[in-house]
């Protein structure tokens, strides 16, 4: 992780009106931080690489953001304001900038969490196969609030696990399932939640079985091709 | 007995599928020679249009057309495949790309030849990280063969292409904030007019189609129009995948013609609900689509039966509740969703889920009274057509409709919440859980 300045995060609606005047009050266009000189801010050689090398693929290199963004949260596990300074001294934009578009997406982390990411779906078509169930397991195991699960997102005390409900990632037919430090896995059991933490604690492979990658046959078994589609093959 | 029709999903569980060597030992790669070799752009174009394919991705616009609205002429244009599949109910995109990446490569560079775009990105959902190092992979081959770069099989076409992850976001597969998100800005989404195909991607000219849509290219360029509009519907033509999930037997994707019984689909392919119990509403197009009810089960599947039923079809996404569902508790989950996900650009897509959320709590919770459901509909009514994109109606649609096709159920939960011990004002009110599949039986 970063040794740099981490300011205070808090959400503006957890403030007194007269703090929230008072905030807006301080914040004055000539005091926005301009656009970091490189040679002012100390780049890791490897995330500079990959932002620049993402910044080489577009026909505009502000397109890079995204790219740039997904390689700090590698580097530091979430997008540290020193990250995000770093990678707006590589791209030549503001950090304010980068941090607004941090802020905008779900998978951007702008605040430090656990280790392993588990995304647990609770959407229609998981909520519908009882995915509920499974993220109170996951919560139980890990420790984590369930209403913060909920909102967004909470880690375990040991920093191993930063678990949060999802809205639907494409995989419902592995319903209930979840994505574990990004890949996917289904239909899981409470049981499985529970199995889950525990190796991701141990530092096993989680639900080997479970793995999407693992479910053979799209749909149903190959059908006699129709003729007409038999036909077309070159 | 239903049966499937595999044109995009032949041999999808071939073992190897995703490496080039497979795909060209089956056939692949060979349209996109042709289509460079022996056709003009304009034969191109003109062969889509003819075949009358739809997009795949939910408006279900012609593709065709679509691609004839770029201007002619010298100019940088711009592709974008929108992989950003987000609609809950819809996986059929995922399945694509995870198991036949090439199909969908060669689809978008026949598509960017046809339309003279020189760039071509795959904007891929952030979530997909599996699918998207398979199409990175995938396109790193199809670079080292020859069918990407600035001199595709020595015929000096050049056609870059970007796999672009997505950072979570639903809003980002509406094709303006999806450009404005491959900009590296926010996702908000734009005014329209323009029309991307006007002023798109950084100001130029912009085609931007499902990944479904693209992987028909290669097949109808392979066969023609005629071949194509032999499967499917006069107005539906060709396949559809079709991801079926929610209370049924066997979730999965299948492959059908258009125009099939839906409940070959759902009762024949996908296994019905579990043992003993019966489909009590569906959504034949995602959750974005108005609900349709077990009355409905025999409607055609195209785009037009759904449209004339008062629904739509969507990305193709049938979810099935069975009779133990409750629909206000299945209503809330879905405005939950639009409330999460509502960029905040429009204010009535932004009040319009957020006040729907809470009146619909409050019918759980027994604070309601039956004239709520008329601010219910009536809030629905206001977001409709008012907003720059459709998200707000995306949850407008399909809640409006459980209102007005379960009104009685909506009116008997708030009875019940009435009737239950009344709870302290700063708890939530409780969300009833669907009875658990195994215990259905």
């Amino acid at each position: 992780m970063s040794e740099g300045w981490v300011p205070e995060i808090r959400a503006t609606d957890e403030m007194s009106a007269e703090e929230r005047r008072r905030l807006v009050a301080s914040m004055r266009p000539e005091d926005a931080e301009p656009v970091p000189e490189l040679h002012e801010v100390d780049v890791p050689d490897e995330l500079r690489e990959r932002i620049e090398s993402a910044m080489a693929k577009y026909p505009q290199i502000r397109s890079a953001s995204l790219p740039a963004l997904w390689a700090v949260q590698r580097h530091y596990g979430w997008c540290t304001p020193e990250g995000i300074r770093q990678a707006a001294a590589v791209m030549g934009v503001t950090p304010g900038y980068l941090e607004s578009v941090a802020t905008f997406y779900d998978l951007f982390r702008t605040s430090p969490v656990g280790r392993h990411s588990i995304l647990v779906c609770h959407n229609l078509s998981c909520w519908l196969r009882g995915a509920e169930d499974v993220v109170d397991a996951f919560c139980e195991a890990a420790g984590v609030d369930a209403d913060e699960v909920d909102h967004i997102g909470g880690s375990s005390e040991d920093g191993e696990v930063y678990l949060k409900g999802f809205e639907c990632m494409g995989a419902c037919d592995i319903a209930p399932m979840a994505s574990i430090d990004e890949r996917y896995y289904g239909p899981l059991t409470p049981a499985d939640a529970r199995d889950a933490i525990e190796q991701l604690r141990s530092g096993a492979e989680p639900l080997p079985d479970k793995a999407l990658g693992k479910r053979g046959a799209a749909g149903g078994p190959e059908p006699e091709p129709d003729p007409r589609v038999k036909a077309g093959e070159s | 007995m239903a049966q499937e029709t595999r044109m995009l999903f032949r041999r999808i569980d071939e073992p190897g599928l995703a490496s080039i060597e497979t795909y060209r030992r089956l056939g692949g790669y060979r349209m996109l020679e042709r289509a460079l070799k022996e056709l003009e752009p304009e034969e191109l174009l003109s062969t889509l249009e003819d075949s009358g394919l739809r997009g795949r991705g939910g408006a279900g616009f012609s593709m065709g057309k679509k691609a004839s609205f770029l201007p002619r002429g010298d100019m940088d244009k711009f592709l974008c495949c929108n992989a950003d599949e987000s609609e809950p109910g819809a996986f059929k995109d995922r399945e694509l790309m995870q198991k036949n990446p090439h199909q969908l490569i060669e689809g978008v560079v026949i598509a960017a030849i046809a339309a003279g775009a020189g760039w071509a990105f795959i904007f891929i959902r952030g979530e997909y990280a599996e699918m998207a190092d398979i199409l990175d992979r995938a396109v790193e081959e199809a670079y080292e063969a020859g069918y990407l770069g600035e001199n595709i099989l020595d015929t000096g076409c050049r056609v870059e292409l970007v796999v672009h992850r997505g950072a979570g976001a639903y809003i980002c597969g509406e094709e303006t904030a999806l450009l404005d998100s491959l900009e590296g800005k926010r996702g908000n989404p734009r005014l329209k007019p323009p029309f991307p195909a006007i002023q798109g991607l950084y100001g130029g000219p912009t085609l931007i189609n499902n990944v479904e849509t693209l992987s028909n290219v290669p097949h109808i360029v392979a066969n023609g129009a005629d071949w194509f509009k032999s499967f499917g519907t006069e107005q539906s033509p060709g396949t559809k995948v079709v991801s079926v999930s929610g209370r049924v037997q066997r979730p999965g994707n299948y492959e059908i013609e258009l125009g099939i019984p839906a409940r070959d689909l759902i009762y024949g392919l996908a296994g019905g609900p579990p043992e003993g119990r019966e489909v009590k509403a569906w959504f034949p197009g995602g959750s974005s689509a108005p609900i349709l009810t077990a009355a409905e089960l025999d409607l055609p599947y195209s785009f037009e039966a759904l449209a004339d039923a008062g629904s739509m079809l969507g990305s193709g996404s049938i979810i099935v509740a069975d009779d133990t569902v409750s629909i206000p508790h299945l209503a809330l989950r879905t405005a939950r969703f639009y409330h999460h996900e509502s960029c905040g650009k429009c204010t009535p897509c932004r009040e319009g889920t957020n006040w729907t959320v809470k009146m619909l709590e409050r019918v759980i919770s027994g604070e309601a009274t039956p004239m709520d459901l008329d601010v219910i509909s009536s809030v629905q009514d206001n977001i409709i057509g008012n907003c720059l994109c459709v998200l707000g109606d995306s949850m407008a649609m399909p809640i409006g409709s459980m209102v007005a096709k379960f009104r009685g159920e909506f009116e008997a939960a708030i009875e019940a919440g009435r009737a239950a011990a009344p709870r302290p004002l700063d708890e939530s009110p409780t969300d009833a859980r669907p009875v658990p599949l195994e215990a259905t039986a």
